[in-house]
């Protein structure tokens, strides 16, 4: 008797994603989608959407979502999830959305253990406004304003977001992932979807970063893009669970 | 009802709490700090959720957030720290969110100074943060408005889907006065379809502000437009105090509007027929106030606390017809009424032909 | 689409259905299909994108994978 085992989760919308051929977001976003499903929390999730090609979500889950301004999103999430403690809320945002204008929010929704749940989609890149330099950018990467590669001396060395958070006490799950690989991409699953119980059981903030491609603006295809990542952005970001608390582990 | 004595800044806690406020997000700034540092006290009593944001831009933010769920939320700043606002607001009026925000105006511009000023009055009425959309502000000129016009801010976020500001300044914040703590009036059930907390069975929502194309973006404002007409139209309000035989206006709102019934007073003991039109919402600004006036009196005098802004709105509103001055004080400097009377006197040439 | 019936008339062996309106072409199934069983067809969808088709669908083995990375949620498997 013939079986479906894979199939699109009920947590994506019927929309056909509006992102680039091979951009890592579509990839990401099923994780999500299924671990929300398959967690039975998509009628009482909120997702926050930022400003970036993440936006977009907005469009492609199924549950309620609100979009917040540029960085904000975080601090969106932490309005809704303080107003309906019993919702699950989270954010989606870009490293240039979380890891530049909205640092400050990022370090202190840590800080504060809110009980909410963020995802990092991090791709060392402005991919919408047209591929400009991140503060995730790698040392010598070319983009439209670092056009001679990244200097170290003029602009510094990229930030590794989830590191810096793993400090706070009230961070109590972050990992770093990768989708460049089908067995990366179950690894992320794995902790995409922890990144929710730890939310759902109450026990703090829940950070994971997911190393991603930007093809259009990394001017590869979207192969060449994985092994881009695996070669260039591997080496310099940790990967792994780099925090997870006692009450984490017994989930 | 209580009738207590209590600062400014409390009063406007207190206000929220029996408006039903359980939200408040906020950022200690002086001469705003009390509205934080009391709510903080008596939240947990209630019920209520506190978050002392990481600046003031979380604060909006999380406002922002919190008003989505449908439920009432606050925040109060000062001068500085609604600058920084700003762009949350425009992101909050496009969203259509209820909110009330609160400004206790401190003299500015830069760190400036921390006495009263009626500096922001074009940041909160001509818009401030980007885009063209408009927030109800509100002025209250005494303790017991602090609270009534909190109340009435809360319906009015409600009602029309758009923040409220109440525009109050640092002596009012930081005196005591007594204060009757009124029942909240019975406000009308507004709409509340559009509210955001988890698509349980019902179509999912979205609470957003971008205009994908030019077309949308016309649309969208058009919308936003109908709305601000609406409220212009419906929501004027202000004070008259001895109008009825005026030949010459004072305007002013807040502190110096409540100094200038003592000016009219003073005036009035001199034979010199002064009134009073005390604007009490600023934007929409009461432009229905002065009809009548405009071909009437001989001249107004604006009393502000800074260089010249609300005389731009009553200028427009008595289309430049009676000679229009400004009497200011700035930097946190307060007038007495007499100054404000023998600018008038002076400016008129009154009594002038009484001198021995 | 039916289920793929191998030369013995036996059901059922492992198949993908890719669907049409969400493949843009990115040619990441193609990488990581081990039997390399996958490439881009010769019919373009509403958008204009060749969309991946299975050349041969006897030798799939349902290990997923495409399905996995596909960033499009455009690949089902059925087994």
């Amino acid at each position: 008797m013939e079986k479906q085992i894979f199939k699109r989760s009920k947590g994506l919308t019927d929309v056909s994603f509006s992102f680039c051929p091979g951009c890592t977001h579509g990839i990401i976003m099923r994780l999500i989608a299924e671990s929300l499903e398959e967690l039975d929390i998509i009628e009482e999730t909120i997702g926050v959407s930022p400003v970036g090609c993440a936006g977009f979500c907005q469009n492609f889950f199924t549950c309620d979502f609100v979009g917040a301004a540029h960085g904000r999103a975080q601090a969106v999430g932490t309005g809704i999830k303080r107003s309906l403690p019993d919702k699950m809320v989270f954010t989606y945002q870009g490293d240039g959305d979380i890891a530049s204008i909205g640092t400050q929010h990022a370090i202190h929704t840590a800080a504060r253990g809110e009980n909410i749940t963020s995802i990092m989609v991090n791709n060392a890149i402005y991919g919408m406004t047209g591929g400009q330099m991140a503060p995730t950018t790698l040392e010598g990467m070319k983009t439209s304003t670092s056009p001679f590669g990244r200097d170290k001396a003029l602009t510094g060395s990229p930030v590794d977001l989830p590191k810096l958070i793993a400090n706070l006490e009230g961070a109590v799950y972050v990992a770093s992932v990768s989708v460049d690989s089908p067995k990366n991409i179950n690894i992320a699953k794995k902790a995409i979807k922890k990144a929710f119980m730890v939310q759902k059981a109450g026990l703090g903030f829940a950070f994971v970063s997911v190393l991603s491609t930007c093809p259009t603006n990394w001017g590869l295809s979207p192969a060449q893009s994985m092994q881009w990542l695996r070669d260039n952005m591997m080496p310099i970001y940790e990967l792994g669970e780099l925090k997870v608390t006692e009450e984490v582990k017994s989930l | 009802m209580e009738r207590v004595l209590m600062k400014g800044n409390e009063i406007i806690g207190e206000a929220a709490i029996r408006s039903g406020c359980r939200l408040f997000f906020g950022y200690p700034i002086t001469p705003s700090t009390e509205v934080i540092e009391y709510l903080s006290a008596k939240f947990p009593d209630v019920g209520g959720t506190i978050v002392q944001a990481e600046d003031e831009i979380g604060a909006i933010n999380m406002c922002y957030g919190a008003a989505c769920t449908g439920n009432r939320v606050m925040t109060a700043s000062s001068s500085p720290g609604v600058s920084l606002k700003q762009e949350g607001l425009s992101y909050s009026a496009a969203a259509e969110l209820p909110m009330v925000v609160v400004n206790v105006n401190r003299c500015g511009p830069g760190l400036g100074g921390l006495g009263p000023a009626q500096s922001d009055y074009f940041q909160a009425t001509k818009g401030g943060g980007h885009g063209d959309y408009r927030l109800i502000v509100l002025a209250p000129s005494k303790a017991q408005e602090l609270y009534d016009y909190t109340m009435m801010a809360f319906d009015l976020a409600e009602k029309y889907r758009n923040p409220v500001m109440i525009l109050s300044d640092g002596f009012l914040g930081q005196t005591m006065e007594p204060v009757i703590l009124k029942e909240k009036p019975a406000s009308e059930e507004y709409d509340r379809s559009w509210i955001v907390n988890g698509a349980k069975g019902r179509e999912k929502r979205i609470i957003a502000s971008y205009s994908l194309t030019n077309e949308i973006g016309e649309e969208n404002n058009l919308r936003w437009e109908a709305k601000y007409k609406a409220i212009e139209e419906q929501e004027q309000q202000w004070e008259e105090f001895q109008t009825d035989d005026a030949e010459y206006l004072l305007v002013s709102y807040g502190t110096t509007g409540r100094i200038c019934k003592s000016t009219v007073i003073e005036a009035r003991k001199k034979g010199i027929k002064l009134g009073l039109i005390r604007p009490i919402t600023l934007w929409p600004f009461p432009k229905k106030a002065f009809a009548p006036f405009m071909d009437k009196v001989k001249g107004i005098v604006t009393v502000e606390l800074n260089t010249g802004q609300m005389i731009e709105d009553v200028e427009l509103a008595v289309r430049c017809k009676p000679e229009t001055h400004l009497f200011r004080r700035q930097g946190g400097m307060l007038p007495t009424e007499f100054e404000i009377l023998e600018f008038v006197e002076s400016k008129f040439n009154l009594n002038s032909d009484k001198e021995v | 689409m039916q289920a793929n019936v191998n030369r013995k008339g036996e059901i059922p062996l492992p198949r993908i259905n890719v669907i049409e309106k969400f493949c843009k072409s990115c040619g990441l199934c193609i990488e990581v299909c081990p039997k390399k069983i996958i490439s881009i067809g010769d019919t373009a969808n509403d958008k204009g994108y060749f969309t991946a088709v299975c050349i041969n669908q006897d030798e799939c083995i349902g290990c997923g994978l495409c399905a996995t990375i596909c960033p499009d949620v455009a690949i089902e498997v059925y087994k």
